[in-house]
């Protein structure tokens, strides 16, 4: 099979989807009109602000996390697991849950002004305006870049530490000589991702920037597409948005760096650096800021889960229906984004390390995300026309949702995986190679001990991820399909705020358990420490 | 084996339909929270399936624009015999595509606050846009949009975008009918006591509840919803003077049905007390016929506006554009 084989097959996939998609879109439009709908003056404010907030978001978040990331590689305290795995929720809740809970630990009647005035403070108002946005995608994004930068920092051969004792390295020494050159190899690709997401923010942006003020280029695609039904418009729109972001990204991965892996004969050796008093200052306030920004709001989401409602919504035969077919939808789906993930970065890997070209490997990998840049209305309306024309759209749901979660999902698993993947190569490439060792039994006889902790840990991030997906399918309108979140909007739509928190802590607690269960059941979670 | 026969009756129990597919179908497209079990359309369908020898299905979309949205992309080729959701400010775009049908019924006992004469569109349900406040942290709410209007800017309220949600434009054209050209002053001056203007009315009310102000944009009848399903009497629906601005909810049968004596009978049912007896408590809206067991009794307690205020549709439709505008350079400003 030549290497370059499985990438192409998987991004065939996402190309098929997000081309056939605008494609459609565009051509069911009666013109595209791009200088009419380029030029006007209201679009490049959008844009400005869109990028403004996008930037200054990323870069927040990346500063907060390196420090988090240091703080959990390097101390072990109570509720660590705990903590690490509630990262993985924030990016799952659906986005008005997590409004509804960063409000009530932000907002002006908040926790945090509770305590305030509890201290005889007066009550300060932040949160709706920048300050708002920032908060909402710290709290979205933060624990994911901290989450990928960790496993970076874990991946440092432990000999090194050893090292680092006998010179000695003070805390500053081992971050500017050992874990910086460890974060740069993956930073530049998550915190691309990052950007991503923040620049195609919506709600968040508009309720917690506190109103029009607060635009992004997505809220422009949403008027045009369904207040004006202008497709032209929409598509155009979505075409700035697109090459402008993979642009932005393109230029973000420049600054990436080859990872420089070295043999490790895989024992452990405590790291220097957890004495200091300022080092510890520095850690214990990584982990107050993030209990701050990521735990309370998830906490808050939890509580309201216990209402007047809470044994009424339980009861109910729908709700375990919802859950059900959301299980099944993620489970799929983050089986097939493994599988897809997996065969991009066999292809990238062999790029990166065989025939010496990080650049092209890391825009290889790049090109998976490019779903996340196109607004999920028009994802949805154009797939719906594309696929009209051949099928029942209705009897595709299932399948369909599987397929665009799984794909909204493969950007995450690559990044989580990535690493890893490299790490093996560089490990057992000669070895494989002069054995002539490839293909399945290569997975399972050489690396399935190196990749199975990080692919469950993939696995659960994609699975958790379809899980809490909104996905396609509240725009096809099929009557028979219900997710949870699906369950949590019509309840919300019908007035049954108290019925939608009940939901939304179920949803919660199901992504834990779902993430324990594959860290658990794959991951081998118990046989701590290197194989 | 077994496991074979307990999948084959499973689907069975789940697929009762196919058993009877010669049976007609009538398929209706509207939008998923009136659909859902906490909406009305589940009690509809069972009482029209009773007599219609009929399979009602719904084709549940996002929202009352989705609805439209999906009419407009499918064309000709549309599976609906009804759509049902539409509200009045996209009434002349869904008139204009050309694909609805005169529907042909002459409502006998219509109990609309304005005259309905509309050969296309037949109102299932009404209701008027309110500020609802919290009396427990607002005493005493402004008596009047102009009393809000020119209120000091420590009251505190969050609305809805009028480019994502209907009562968002519901209240851009309440603004507009009762400030006329002055509009762009009134909405620079509400800018600054609005906490924060939401997508959608669900982020903005349930922003309410939490408390992050004591006044919100939404309808008369919210208070009702507390009322009845949580004996809460704490959030009251401000009455103003000038009147407040209407949303008649209207459904329409489709010209490319293949059973119009059907989708008539849809309608016609729509109009009767097994289908509006449904909306008080199932949408928290108005019925638009005089109900035989009348309203449920905390919709005696709600605000009644003396005055419904209404644009015409071709208006709306014509100079939504440049409201929007003109609405976004003030409150950006």
């Amino acid at each position: 099979m030549p290497w370059w084989l499985p990438a192409t097959l998987a991004l065939a996939l996402v190309a098929a989807v997000v081309g056939g998609a605008l494609l459609a879109l565009g051509l069911a439009a009666p013109g595209l009109d791009l200088p009419g709908n380029l030029g006007d003056a209201y679009l490049w404010r959008v844009v400005r602000f869109t990028l403004f907030q996008a930037t200054l978001s990323t870069v927040i978040s990346v500063a907060l996390a390196i420090p988090v990331a240091r703080a959990l590689a390097r101390r072990q305290f109570i509720g660590r697991g705990l903590l690490l795995r509630l990262f993985s929720l924030s990016l799952v809740i659906p986005t008005i849950v997590a409004i509804f809970g960063i409000a009530a630990v932000h907002g002006r009647t908040g926790w945090v002004n509770d305590v305030f005035a509890l201290l005889g403070f007066e009550r300060a108002h932040y949160l709706y305006g920048l300050i708002g946005i920032l908060i909402g995608h710290v709290f979205f994004n933060m624990p994911f870049i901290a989450r990928i930068l960790l496993q970076a920092i874990e991946a440092v051969p432990p000999e090194t530490w050893r090292v680092a004792s006998q010179y000695g390295l003070r805390s500053r020494d081992i971050f500017r000589l050992i874990e910086w050159p460890a974060l740069r190899t993956v930073l530049p690709g998550a915190a691309g991702l990052v950007f991503m997401l923040c620049f195609t923010s919506f709600a968040v942006v508009l309720t917690l920037g506190g109103g029009p003020k607060a635009t992004t280029l997505e809220v422009a695609v949403y008027q045009a597409l369904r207040f004006d039904f202008d497709l032209g418009r929409a598509v155009a729109l979505a075409l700035v948005q697109l090459c402008l972001c993979t642009a932005i990204v393109l230029a973000l991965l420049q600054l990436a760096v080859p990872s420089s892996m070295t043999l490790t004969e895989g024992r452990r050796y405590e790291r220097p650096d957890s004495g200091g008093r300022l080092g510890l200052a520095t850690d214990i306030g990584a982990v107050v800021v993030t209990l701050g920004l990521v735990v309370l709001p998830l906490a808050a989401v939890a509580v309201a889960g216990f209402n007047a409602r809470t044994l009424e919504v339980l009861s109910r035969w729908e709700l375990w229906r919802a859950v059900g077919q959301s299980l099944v939808i993620a489970l799929s789906a983050a089986i097939l984004a493994l599988l897809l993930g997996g065969a991009i970065l066999v292809s990238s890997r062999i790029l990166r390390h065989r025939l010496g070209r990080p650049g092209a490997a890391g825009r290889l990998e790049l090109s998976a995300s490019l779903i996340l840049v196109v607004p999920p209305f028009v994802l949805a309306t154009g797939l719906f026309i594309l696929l009209r024309q051949v099928a029942d759209v209705f009897a595709l749901g299932m399948p369909l949702v599987i397929l665009v979660n799984a794909l909204m999902a493969l950007p995450f698993v690559v990044r989580f995986l990535g690493g890893p993947m490299m790490e093996e190569a560089l490990r057992h490439d000669r070895l494989c190679q002069s054995l002539g060792i490839a293909g399945w039994n290569r997975l399972r006889l050489i690396e399935w001990t190196g990749l199975r902790r990080p692919g469950a840990l993939a696995l659960a991030v994609a699975a958790t991820l379809s899980l809490g997906d909104l996905g396609v399918i509240a725009l096809f309108g099929s009557q028979d399909f219900a997710t949870l979140p699906l369950l949590l909007y019509q309840a919300m739509g019908g007035f049954r705020l108290s019925e939608a928190a009940v939901i939304a802590a179920v949803l919660s607690l199901l992504c834990l358990a779902l993430f324990f269960a594959i860290e658990w059941g794959l991951g081998g979670l118990r046989r701590r420490g290197h194989a | 084996m077994r496991l074979a026969t307990f999948l084959f009756s499973a689907a069975l129990a789940v697929l009762p339909l196919s058993a009877q597919a010669a049976e007609k179908t009538l398929t209706v497209y509207t939008y998923d929270s009136f659909t859902s079990d906490w909406g009305p359309g589940p009690a509809i369908k069972e009482a029209f399936e009773a007599d219609c020898g009929c399979t009602l299905e719904f084709v549940a979309l996002d929202s009352s624009i989705g609805v439209l949205s999906r009419l407009r992309l499918e064309g000709e080729n549309n599976k609906a015999d009804v759509v049902l959701g539409l509200d009045l400010n996209i009434l002349a775009e869904a008139r204009d595509s050309g694909l609805l049908a005169p529907h042909g019924v002459t409502p006998q006992n219509l109990a609309l606050p304005v005259a309905w004469d509309d050969d296309i569109f037949l109102p299932f349900d009404y209701g008027y846009f309110a500020f609802v406040y919290d009396t427990e942290t607002l005493a005493a709410p402004p008596k009047s949009l102009k009393e809000l209007v020119e209120a000091p800017d420590d009251l505190k309220i969050i609305l809805q975008d009028p480019r994502t949600s209907t009562p968002g434009l519901g209240l851009l054209l309440w603004v507009r009918k009762v400030y006329g050209d002055e509009a762009p002053e009134a909405w620079a001056r509400l800018a600054k006591k609005t906490v924060t203007t939401t997508k959608g009315w669900s982020e903005a009310y349930g922003l309410f509840l939490e408390g992050e102000a004591p006044m919100v944009l939404s309808y008369t009848t919210s208070p009702a919803y507390h009322m009845i399903a949580e004996d809460e009497q704490r959030y009251q629906a401000a009455a103003f003077a000038e009147g407040h601005y209407m949303q008649v909810e209207v459904a329409a049968m489709t010209k490319s049905t293949d059973d119009p004596d059907l989708a008539r009978r849809f309608l016609e049912f729509m109009l009767s007390p097994g289908f509006q007896s449904t909306l008080p408590t199932g949408q928290w809206m108005y019925p638009v016929i005089d109900l035989p067991e009348g309203l449920p009794e905390a919709y005696n307690r709600l605000v009644d506006p003396a005055q419904p205020l209404l644009f015409e549709a071709e208006e709306v439709a014509a100079r939504r554009g440049a409201w929007v505008e003109e609405w976004l350079q003030a409150v950006t400003r």
